[in-house]
């Protein structure tokens, strides 16, 4: 991560519209901006690019994620779909040879800024993982992690709230009632992936990263996720990475087409399926490449 | 063919061998001191145990006073290397550049490379002199040779051992695990602390008990810088001295083969033998689940 | 919403406390890997503080004149006879007494032959059987001062020390002086340190024997546990098949590999040395003993490396009509040797550390002669070291320490052996 230049981006990317419109005027087309039309941009980056050692993994990329909705990411394997969600609360801080030059917003501050605190950003932004991993340790404790190492909770009984609150969302509470105290482990995939999303939504995030939420899910479980996912839009901005055309149609109001490290198009998600302009969107959605 | 297989069984003949030696030599030891008076005898001085009037004189072959001297040095040795080898791993695996780690880890192995007895040549010439000066600065009386001084360098001996099989457990936990912990917004010590080492507490476990065999069973340290006094305390400015110093000072001088003084060598051996034994299988069983946990 | 700015107020309350936890920790650990730096930087700084002084010896030249009435008898031998029974003792008093008249009383010449070692009459002997025509000319020989001298002209014990802290009287430091203003004393390279055995004189005593024991030793272990070690690894990996017997064998191996060194000891005394009737004190017993020890390694490492030579070598080779047995020797072992080499090297450095087991089979004796053959009897280097350790004269402290850096140079350069091994054939396939 150079710093300098993120410094530079940020002066820039504070009129967020200005910078998005140059964008537009230098895509020429409208759904290959960094501009999504309609609600306004939870999260935005704007010329990210990023290096793992000499490899580039993503070029350029520019895009508004809008508040209240779910965002879903495609493209075939290895194009830099979690490379770049993972940009999105700064996972790849912990890559040693991972550079990420651009800029990123939450909200329109610069993410990547020097006084950005990363434990707080990552209270904003949650996240979600391709294979559940709750921790070795209770269904309570798993859940009540989050708001017991950030202070969030006063009391006992404002964390028995949050957790109870918290797998109830999840969809997850019927099923663990009465055996909050019984390993995460022990619990089927499926639960223990709500489990997880429970977890991140137990420190009160207002994004929520999903990569490939359901991949390691068999169909009912992965129905079960999908269900959830979108009654939670109504409270989180979601984003997700999915390798399932069907689920990104089922699921996201805007999709995001990703080729070999480029941003190849995006817009609402219908359009993207139904009336593709790229044509390598057109081949992948029509399941000639991937 | 039948040579290769030959080959492969010296090894169960050595442990043969060393149960047999050990064991024939025991029981002749137990024929002239009663088995209850070695394993519960408060007082240890085979020296009387020469003229011949005295063999078997009862309470000379006590080996209590050896056991908690042992005990004591390896819960000191144990008390450096477990804790400073355990965050010397969590710096080199989760804080050090790689530059820093490919040069200063190799280093820190060199610490188990080095043979004992120049730990011990340092623990009497340097360690025990500095701990019994410093003592006397703030008006502890710590005696010339003490378990402090062996127990010290021993544990900065075991460094290395604990650290490399620390560094193991923790790699073994999955990397998703970190991630979680991390993407909850976890500073990476509260990661370690609260997920990756309890995760890993098994294998870190079982290799301190690993250490702990090593220990147990090391002698030339002790040799040089415990002393030969078999007194009953656990205070850790005293000399105290140890089963392996015994058996070393039993067997150094010009005595005959079936003395009681000689044959108490082979029975402490034998002690010695069946604990560090216990004590490795159940650290491999730990270690071994531990590892098919994650696989 | 007002739920969220709740909550990242209360989480931004603790940021600052729990970044302070962080750096606390952070530093702690550093703080670990830096007991375990310091602690060797130390060791090796005392070491070779202690260590580097005895590698000079101070010698002190003295203009020596064989008269014929120092002559021993010339019987068969003739004249060289006759100049190797000389009386050299006599030869030095006199020439001791020559430099320094002064010296009358008894106790005063007494003080004065003890400026020189023990060792110089002999030093003095063979200088004069290797000169053509020795009697009646003046011959210039570097003899080894005492050690207390040594101490004093290197530095170790400063001057100002008092007479019973250096050992040397005000009449004893005045002679001295005066010899270094004729600069006849000198502190030189000790070459004794590198080609003699022990001696109860500092002087004279040097690292041969126990390096020439440890030598042997470690012979005997290599030819015992090398090849069978290669032969137990062959077969457990390639030929055994899965079942009981060989699981115990495994499961034996690993346990032996954790037996403390010195129950191997215990093993060698009863077995080897009682049972067998073997000699105590010599090399071969040692080296059996610690062929024991190193086996485990041995087999340990060789597995691994077999297993990493892909199997199509072995594959190709059966393929191409060879026996089994034939594709192992032939094609994978040569494939797997700087892997088994490597282990070995290892084992070998710390069999050439290991002392316990060594005391119990005797070979703690004090032997002055070098060994030369493996039934011998004799010491080892750490041994050696173990026993000047004991003793309390500063000469030997010295010794001792200059000891030690032998011995690690030497399981240095083994480590470095095996780690250039590693590197360089790191990536054949
Ligand atoms: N830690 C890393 N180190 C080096 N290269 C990496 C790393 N992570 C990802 N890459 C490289 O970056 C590129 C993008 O990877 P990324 O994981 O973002 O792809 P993806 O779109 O998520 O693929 P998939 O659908 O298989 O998950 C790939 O070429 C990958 O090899
Ligand atoms: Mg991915």
């Amino acid at each position: 991560m150079t710093f300098d230049s993120v410094e530079h981006m940020v002066t820039e990317a504070t009129d967020l519209e200005h910078s998005a419109r140059i964008g537009a005027t230098m895509a020429g087309e409208p759904n290959q901006t960094g501009e999504i039309p309609g609600g306004p941009a939870k999260m935005a980056s704007r010329n990210l690019q990023v290096r793992y050692g000499d490899k580039q993994a993503l070029y350029d990329v520019s895009l508004d994620i809008p508040v209240n909705e779910v965002t879903a990411f495609i493209g075939p394997s290895g194009c830099g779909k979690s490379t770049y969600l993972r940009c999105l609360n700064r996972m790849n801080d912990n890559i040693d040879i991972c550079h990420v030059d651009g800029s990123v917003t939450l909200d329109g501050r610069e993410i990547y800024a020097k006084d950005q605190d990363v434990v707080q950003l990552r209270t904003r932004i949650g996240m979600v993982f391709q294979k559940p991993n709750p921790f070795p340790k209770s269904i309570f404790d798993n859940v009540a992690y989050g708001p017991r190492i950030h202070g969030i909770a006063r009391d006992r009984e404002e964390l028995n709230g949050i957790v109870l609150g918290s797998l109830e969302r999840a969809g997850l509470l019927d099923e663990v009632r009465d055996r909050l105290d019984a390993p995460g482990i022990g619990l089927s995939g499926g639960q223990q992936q709500r489990l997880c999303i429970a977890r991140a939504i137990a420190v009160r995030p207002e994004v929520i990263l999903m990569d490939e939420p359901c991949s390691a899910l068999d169909p009912i479980a992965t129905e079960r996720i999908e269900e959830l996912i979108m009654e939670l839009k109504a409270q989180y901005t979601i984003i997700m990475v999915t390798h399932s055309m069907q689920q990104a149609r089922r699921v996201s109001d805007k999709t995001a087409f990703f080729h070999l490290g480029h941003l190849v198009e995006h817009g609402a998600t219908s359009e993207v399926f139904e009336n593709p302009q790229d044509d390598r969107t057109k081949d992948y959605v029509t399941g000639r490449i991937g | 063919m039948a040579v290769l297989i030959a080959a492969s069984s010296v090894a169960i003949l050595t442990t043969v061998g060393i149960v047999l030696s050990l064991i024939f030599e025991s029981i002749q030891f137990f024929r002239q001191i009663p088995f209850t008076d070695f394993v519960f005898g408060l007082h240890w001085s085979p020296q009387t145990a020469i003229r011949e009037d005295q063999v078997g004189a009862s309470g000379a072959f006590g080996a209590i006073p050896l056991l908690v001297g042992t005990l004591l040095i390896s819960a000191i040795a144990l008390c450096v290397s477990g804790p400073v080898g355990l965050m010397a791993a969590i710096y080199l695996g989760e804080y050090a550049s790689r530059r820093f780690r490919a040069t200063v880890k190799p280093i820190l192995e060199a610490l188990a490379g080095i043979p004992t007895v120049v730990y011990g040549f340092f623990a009497a010439i340097v360690v025990a002199p500095m701990l019994r000066n410093s003592g006397e600065a703030i008006g502890l009386e710590v005696s010339s040779e003490s378990a402090l001084a062996a127990g010290l360098v021993m544990g900065i001996m075991t460094i290395p051992f604990v650290s490399s099989i620390s560094d193991d457990a923790i790699t073994a936990v999955p990397e998703s695990l970190k991630e979680a912990a991390l993407g909850l917004g976890s500073t990476r010590s509260e990661a370690i602390r609260n997920v990756i080492l309890p995760a890993a507490l098994p294998g870190i476990a079982g290799g301190l008990l690993l250490a702990a065999s090593r220990v147990i069973g090391e002698t030339m340290i002790v040799v040089m810088a415990a002393g030969l006094a078999a007194k009953l305390t656990l205070n850790p400015f005293e000399a105290v001295t140890t089963v392996t110093v015994q058996i070393v000072t039993l067997l150094t001088g010009d005595q005959e083969f079936d003395s009681p003084k000689t044959l108490a060598a082979f029975a402490l051996g034998l002690m010695l033998f069946v604990v560090t034994l216990a004590l490795n299988v159940t650290a491999l069983r730990i270690v071994k689940a531990y590892r098919e946990q994650y696989d | 919403m007002t739920e969220i700015s709740e909550t990242q107020s209360r989480v931004a309350a603790r940021l600052a406390r729990r970044h302070a936890g962080e750096k606390r920790f952070k530093l702690l650990s550093l703080g670990a890997v830096w007991v375990g730096l310091v602690f060797l930087g130390v060791l090796l700084f005392t070491v070779i503080g202690s260590g580097h002084t005895a590698f000079l010896q101070t010698k002190i030249l003295l203009n020596v004149t064989l008269e014929e009435t120092d002559l021993g008898e010339a019987g068969e031998g003739g004249q060289a006879q006759a100049i190797a029974g000389a009386n050299y003792n006599g030869v030095i008093k006199r020439t001791l007494r020559a430099v320094f008249p002064e010296a009358r009383s008894r106790s005063d010449k007494r003080a004065l032959y003890r400026l020189v070692s023990v060792g110089a009459a002999y030093e003095i002997r063979e200088a004069m059987m290797e000169h053509e025509n020795p009697v009646g000319t003046p011959v210039a020989v570097w003899v080894t001062a005492s050690d207390d001298v040594d101490l004093i002209i290197k530095g170790t014990v400063p001057r100002t020390a008092p007479a019973d802290q250096r050992h040397l009287s005000d009449q004893q430091m005045n002679w001295i002086e005066s010899l270094e203003k004729t600069e006849t004393v000198k502190a030189r390279f000790n070459t004794t340190f590198f080609t003699s055995g022990d001696s109860r004189e500092p002087e004279l005593a040097g690292v041969l024997g126990g390096a020439m024991g440890s030598l042997y030793a470690i012979l005997v272990c290599l030819a015992i546990s090398f090849p069978l070690g290669v032969m137990s690894a062959v077969y457990l990996e390639c030929f055994a098949p899965k079942n009981r017997l060989t699981e115990f064998i495994e499961v034996n191996i690993n346990n032996l590999a954790a037996v403390p060194s010195i129950v191997f000891g215990l093993l060698g005394l009863a077995i080897f040395l009682n049972a067998f009737m073997l000699p105590r004190s010599a090399p071969l017993v040692g080296g059996m003993v610690l062929s024991l020890l190193t086996l485990p390694t041995i087999i340990i490492a060789g597995r691994a490396a077999i297993k990493s030579v892909p199997p199509s070598v072995r594959e190709a080779a059966l393929a191409l009509g060879a026996s089994p047995v034939q594709a192992v020797f032939h094609h994978v072992l040569p494939l797997a040797m700087p892997g088994i080499l490597t282990g070995t090297i290892i084992g070998t450095a710390g069999a050439l550390g290991e002392t316990a087991p060594l005391l119990m089979i005797g070979m703690v004796a004090f032997i002055v002669d070098v060994p030369t053959s493996v039934v011998d009897p004799s010491t080892v280097l750490p041994v050696q070291i173990f026993l000047w350790s004991d003793i309390p004269e500063k000469a030997f402290v010295e010794r001792t320490s200059a000891a030690i850096l032998v011995l690690l140079s030497f399981v240095c350069l083994l480590n470095l052996f095996a780690v250039y091994l590693r590197k360089r054939f790191e990536t054949r396939w």
